[in-house]
């Protein structure tokens, strides 16, 4: 137990912790992106994939549901915490810093988490449980992507959190491995190529759902 | 006062086991009550205040510096001897030794240089085992280079920075006995006085530079591992903080001072850029061993070097001395370069200045072998005068670098005050008149690992010391002193700065007591220094006040020393009338240039005795006496 | 060869002490010459200065060779101002440009206190390597040098490490003001080599506590730190320290918090 608390209790410890559930997440995700993209293929495919999940493999789903939530609960925590710590360590800042290596995306971890945090909650309530939603029918997961994303602003937050999701995990992905750390052999492998496909693909394979529902690709 | 150099009896490969034998132990248990001063931390200072923590004694340990890792070791590039004959290459303690005598000009203790070179062997594999990263081959040995003044390669290295590789294993040694509480570290803490109680030294002086408290230590023994006094030449390889301060208040308190005027000067440094030049940055000597180093055989030919044909081009080293080439002595090599500038053949803006070329090794070796062996100095080089020296060669002047001289000790690196030792570069011990590259790593790290943790236990064990506190009136005026000069110089508020002094001084003692000196310039010295000093104490303008960090109150105190010191190493200069190592006298040369000896009158190490501030300190002699290798002239041709 | 003397203007942070209050003052640098250090350069504001009554700017500085790590000043907002791989006093005036405008500024972190003007407070380095970045090989203990067999490309790796030369620059250049970097570098340096295995885990633990002790903040991988460091070191020892790290606290005994002091 104080083996664990002392890791937890360490900045490099709660990085690790970022790092393994980042990476769970992003699993999640693409399982999550690819279940979506059923909707190009009609009501019927994704409705089945949803009575799928809800059927047979509610089991299952429960599992991921929980592993999900864990993730994102320690996620945020840490995140938290090691922003506070961070401020703390400097106190006063410089009236000159020019930024050399720090990446728009490296910079904007922490604004692009709180509306990714904003995102979700308002996702789950939208999609899942319905209550934000402005005809939920349960079960109809492509109605309610239809009549939910049809609306213009909806679908432009829904455009905005998933370029938060891009820009996210362009720094995340790679960063994450870091953290685990994987890094050798010099020179530097494949890591960050990699986390950039991973990142580009899942903004353009999130977003291209509310778009395709826009422009009436999808009706 | 009497030398006794307390060199133990029995044959010389025989002497340090002996004498280690014969020393007293202090008993395990009555180590914590012995308390230990060590100013400096530096290889030696470093290396002693480590290992006496790790034997249990109670250390405090002081540096100028911010942190211990700082001290001016750090700066050491080129590498570290020992006789492992590792090489096979016929190598062995007895020509290290041998090497050692014969680099110094016979100027030097044969006991304690033997010593050396047995040590030397022990260091490597102590160092080694603290995780230093020595350069090794693919086999995965550790690798050798050699280095000036040796014809066989015994030179260990880690690439251009062995000093600073060196000193942080010792750090991180000297971390772990903080940590551990055996020592306790004084960071940016400056040793202004040394307290001398009943004749034997009982602690020192100290102003914190940060709150610019001054206060007293007291101790059962005080080390001095101060480093060298290169700096009374305002321009030298060494760091900006270098001082004689602790050693100049040890030498006022009582402690001889000893051949003060043997200073080195290195060939390999980069030519002096402007008036401005706050230092000069030291060219590895290990460069010599791949770089050629030539003038244009003409006159002021001012043509760029690569368009000198091969045919008029003169590698003057390689000319004069055919056996040792490039790789020949520092002194010989400096004072060839300053032949070569005098006759006006020198390049570069004033004509002060050398190439060293690299063309041939690179050819050699390619470009890549010579990065993977240079590369940061070329690197720094680059940084410094904007050229790159793959492509042309460097130009490169002699400046001054290490002083041999410093306070005498016996063989016990304790000085003529009983329990004040000194170790490194701040005492004079094993260099003679001239240091071998490489050799000033081993020697502080030999006294400060091995040597002084030994002697420094016979000492503490026979010694009756009566109890005393800081409240001692010793210490009391000591304070008193140390107080009265900060103030008298911040309250003169004169329109010169301390640097222009620091300046003038340095000019003062290059131009006549440098790479060449004679009676004239010297005597002139003795009478301009003085009137420097005097000028000094009434127009120096020392800026703030003394309860604060205060850089120029530091330096201020610092210049005022070095103006007092810099009389005492040229009246050293001007009584050896010979020339030897790197004191060389133009009266004394035979006619082709090369220094000339005077066994018969100069033997000895000159140990100057101070008798106040209006009486001249008064000269002792320490006859050498050579049993194991005869005095011969120096020849490297 | 003769070169051109340039005028700049400074902005330089002063500060009488910990405790005060400070402010940036402007200075006119005049007749600057491109192949002078910048601490030269400041050498020179500073004679001015005295002879003006005024009080010289403190900084640290000692070997401006570039080794001793005790220079350092955040220069433009970039630690040991714009050359790569440069200390502070290694920075010659050439690179910067007749008429420029410099805000010089100290390093900025809550571990590292400011004494005065452009000199701060860096013990909190010292205590990192107290925490365990040694060989615990008391001098005499030793087998002979080439008793243990170390490949070149280990002894060169671990070399790349040792460089560090600790003056703080990675700190100062985080957005975090993480020392990770400075960490990492000498926790690599002894776990590359196999003198240094046997403490390896607990030299991992034990200075990363101190570092997080010290108030220095964590790795958000931002780069800052590998840009800024006079002596090139890789953030790759960064992401090395994490895997060891980790190993270290599986491996960690329960009552291991107690004796990782030493
Ligand atoms: C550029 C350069 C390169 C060199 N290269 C080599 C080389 O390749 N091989 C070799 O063998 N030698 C070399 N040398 C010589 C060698 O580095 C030094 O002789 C040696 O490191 C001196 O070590 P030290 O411990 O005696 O003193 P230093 O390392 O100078 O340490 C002096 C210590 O004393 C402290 N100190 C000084 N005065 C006071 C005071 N008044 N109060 C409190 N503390 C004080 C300082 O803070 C410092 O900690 C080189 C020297 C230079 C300048
Ligand atoms: C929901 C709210 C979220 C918040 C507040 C948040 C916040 C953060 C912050 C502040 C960091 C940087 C941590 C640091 O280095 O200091 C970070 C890193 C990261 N985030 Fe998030 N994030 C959130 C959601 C997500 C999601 C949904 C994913 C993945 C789909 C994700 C993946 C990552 C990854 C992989 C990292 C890199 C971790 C590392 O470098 O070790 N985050 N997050
Ligand atoms: C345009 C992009 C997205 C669309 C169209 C979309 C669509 C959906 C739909 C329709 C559901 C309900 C499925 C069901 O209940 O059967 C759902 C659930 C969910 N979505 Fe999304 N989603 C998108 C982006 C995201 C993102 C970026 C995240 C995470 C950061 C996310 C996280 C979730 C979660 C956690 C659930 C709940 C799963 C469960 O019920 O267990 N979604 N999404
Ligand atoms: S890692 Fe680089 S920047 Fe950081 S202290 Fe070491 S040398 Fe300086
Ligand atoms: S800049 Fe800071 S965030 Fe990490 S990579 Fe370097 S320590
Ligand atoms: S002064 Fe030593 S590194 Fe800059």
């Amino acid at each position: 137990m104080r083996k664990i608390q002392a890791f937890w209790r360490s900045t490099v410890g709660k990085k690790v912790v970022m790092g393994v559930t980042g990476l769970i997440m992003i699993g999640y995700l693409i399982l999550h992106m690819l279940g979506n993209l059923q909707a190009f293929e009609g009501a019927e495919k994704i409705n089945g994939y949803a009575a799928l999940l809800h059927g047979p493999l509610r089991g299952v789903v429960w599992g991921v549901r929980a592993l999900l939530l864990a993730s994102l609960v320690l996620h945020v925590i840490a995140a938290a915490q090691l922003t506070l710590l961070d401020r703390a360590a400097r106190p006063a800042g410089y009236a000159r810093k020019v930024a050399q290596a720090a990446t728009p995306a490296s910079r904007t971890l922490r604004v692009g988490g709180v509306i990714l945090l904003a995102f979700i909650v308002y996702h789950l309530l939208h999609f899942t449980t319905g209550q934000v939603h402005p005809d939920f029918v349960a079960g109809d997961v492509y109605h309610n992507l239809i009549s939910g994303l049809g609306r213009p602003l909806v679908a432009g937050f829904y455009l905005i959190s998933m370029a938060a999701i891009g820009l996210h995990l362009y720094h995340g992905a790679w960063s994450s491995l870091r953290s685990l750390g994987l890094s050798q052999p010099k020179p530097d492998p494949l890591y960050r190529p990699v986390a950039a496909v991973v990142a580009v693909v899942l903004w353009l394979g999130f977003s291209i759902i509310p778009v395709a529902i826009l422009l009436g690709w999808i009706r | 006062m009497e030398l006794n150099a307390h060199i133990p009896a029995g044959p010389l490969a025989e002497k340090w086991d002996r004498h280690r034998f014969e020393m007293k132990l202090v008993n395990p248990a009555n180590k914590r009550r012995h308390s230990i001063i060590v100013v400096g931390s530096g290889l030696a200072g470093g290396a002693a205040a480590a290992t006496l923590g790790e034997l249990g004694y109670n250390v405090s340990c002081f540096c100028f510096q911010d942190s211990p890792r700082r001290a001016h070791s750090i700066a050491a590039q080129g590498g570290i001897n020992a006789a492992k004959n590792y090489q096979n290459d016929g190598d062995s303690i007895w020509r290290l030794f041998y090497d050692t005598i014969k680099g110094g000009d016979f100027r030097s203790r044969e006991a304690n240089v033997y010593r050396l070179a047995q040590i030397s062997v022990n260091i490597i594999d102590q160092c080694v085992a603290q995780g230093v990263p020595f350069a090794r081959e693919y086999g995965g040995l550790l690798a050798n280079r050699s280095f000036g003044g040796a014809q066989v390669s015994r030179t260990f290295y880690a690439r251009g920075q062995t000093g600073q590789q060196l000193l942080l294993g010792c750090y991180q040694a000297l971390e772990r006995q903080v940590a551990a509480g055996t020592v306790r570290m004084h960071p940016r803490t400056e040793m202004l006085d040394l307290v001398v109680v009943d004749g034997v030294a009982r602690g020192i002086v100290t102003r914190d530079l940060v709150s610019g408290r001054i206060e007293s230590h007291v101790a059962d023994a005080v080390i001095l591992g101060t480093g060298g006094y290169a700096n009374v030449f305002y321009l030298s390889t060494n760091a900006k903080g270098s001082n004689v301060t602790a050693t100049y208040r040890a030498y006022k308190r009582g402690a001889a001072f000893a051949n003060p005027c043997f200073t080195q000067i290195h060939p390999t440094c980069i030519p002096v850029a402007g008036d401005y030049q706050s230092k000069l940055t030291l060219m590895s000597e290990s460069l010599r061993n791949d770089g050629r180093v030539w003038v244009p055989k003409a006159k002021g030919d001012r043509r760029p070097p690569h368009e000198i044909p091969e045919s008029e081009r003169d590698y003057y080293l390689e000319r004069k001395y055919p056996s040792f080439g490039n790789l020949s002595p520092r002194d010989i090599a400096s004072r060839a370069a300053k032949e070569v500038c005098d006759e006006g053949r020198g390049v570069g803006p004033g004509g002060l200045g050398v190439y060293l070329d690299f063309s041939d090794s690179i050819e050699r070796l390619g470009e890549q072998k010579v990065r993977e062996r240079y590369g940061n100095l070329f690197q720094m080089y680059q940084r410094i005068t904007d050229d790159n020296p793959y492509r042309t060669p460097m130009r490169i002047f002699p400046a001054v670098h290490y002083t041999m001289g410093g306070l005498w000790v016996d063989y016990n690196l304790m000085t003529t005050i009983p329990g004040l030792y000194v170790v490194g570069e701040a005492n004079f011990s094993d260099h003679g008149a001239n240091r071998l590259g490489a050799s000033a790593l081993m020697q502080g790290l030999a006294d400060g690992y091995f040597i002084v943790p030994a002697t420094i236990g016979d000492y503490l064990a026979t010694a009756k010391l009566e109890r005393l506190g800081p409240d001692h009136p010793a210490f009391r005026s000591a304070e008193t002193e140390v107080t009265d000069k900060a103030k008298r110089l911040l309250d003169l508020r004169g329109p010169r700065t301390v640097d222009s002094f620091h300046r003038e001084l340095g000019k003062l003692m290059w131009e006549n007591c440098g790479m060449a000196r004679s009676a004239a310039g010297l005597r002139a010295n003795l009478q301009l220094i003085p009137e420097l000093r005097q000028e000094f104490w009434r127009k120096v303008n020392v800026p703030g006040h003394g309860e604060e960090l205060n850089q120029a109150l530091e330096k201020a105190g610092r210049v005022a020393d070095f103006l007092e010191f810099a009389e005492l190493l040229c009246l050293d200069a001007l009584h050896r009338e010979e020339s030897c190592g790197g004191h060389f006298r133009v009266e004394h040369q035979t006619p082709d240039g090369e220094a000339m000896r005077h066994d018969d009158q100069f033997c000895y190490v000159a140990a100057w005795e101070y008798q106040g501030a209006d009486r001249p300190p008064v000269l002792h002699q320490e006859a050498l006496v050579f049993e194991n290798v005869h005095l011969s002239t120096r020849s490297y041709k | 060869m003769t070169p051109v003397a340039m005028n700049l203007t400074l902005h330089v942070w002063r500060q009488a002490s910990g405790g005060s209050a400070g402010t940036f003052v402007r200075y006119e640098a005049t007749g600057v010459s491109p192949d002078m250090s910048f601490l030269e350069m400041l050498d020179v504001v500073n004679e001015g200065l005295i002879q003006q009554g005024g009080q010289p700017i403190a900084f640290d500085h000692d070997c401006r060779e570039g080794i001793c790590g005790s220079c350092g000043m955040m220069i433009n907002g970039v630690a040991h101002g714009p050359a790569q791989g440069t200390a502070t006093c290694q920075l010659h005036m050439r690179s910067f440009r007749d008429g420029d405008t410099i805000y010089v500024e100290p390093w900025r972190a809550r571990a590292f206190p400011i004494v005065k003007d452009l000199v701060v407070d860096r013990s909190a380095l010292d205590r990192i390597i107290a925490a365990g970045g040694f060989v615990g090989v008391s001098t005499g203990s030793a087998p002979d040098g080439n008793a243990i067999l170390i490949p070149k490309a280990d002894a060169d790796l671990a070399m790349d490490a040792a460089q560090c030369i600790g003056c703080g620059a990675c700190v100062a250049a985080c957005p975090n003001a993480s020392a990770m970097l400075f960490t990492a570098a000498k926790a690599g340096h002894l776990g590359m080599l196999p003198q240094g295995q046997p403490e390896r885990m607990r030299r991992t633990l034990g200075m990363v506590e101190q570092m997080d002790a010290e108030g220095f903040g964590g790795c958000t991988w931002h780069g800052e730190c590998q840009k800024a460091c006079p002596k090139e070191i890789s953030i790759d020892w960064i992401a090395r320290l994490h895997r060891d790290y980790i190993g270290a606290s599986i491996a960690r005994r329960e009552d291991a918090a107690v004796d990782l002091s030493i």
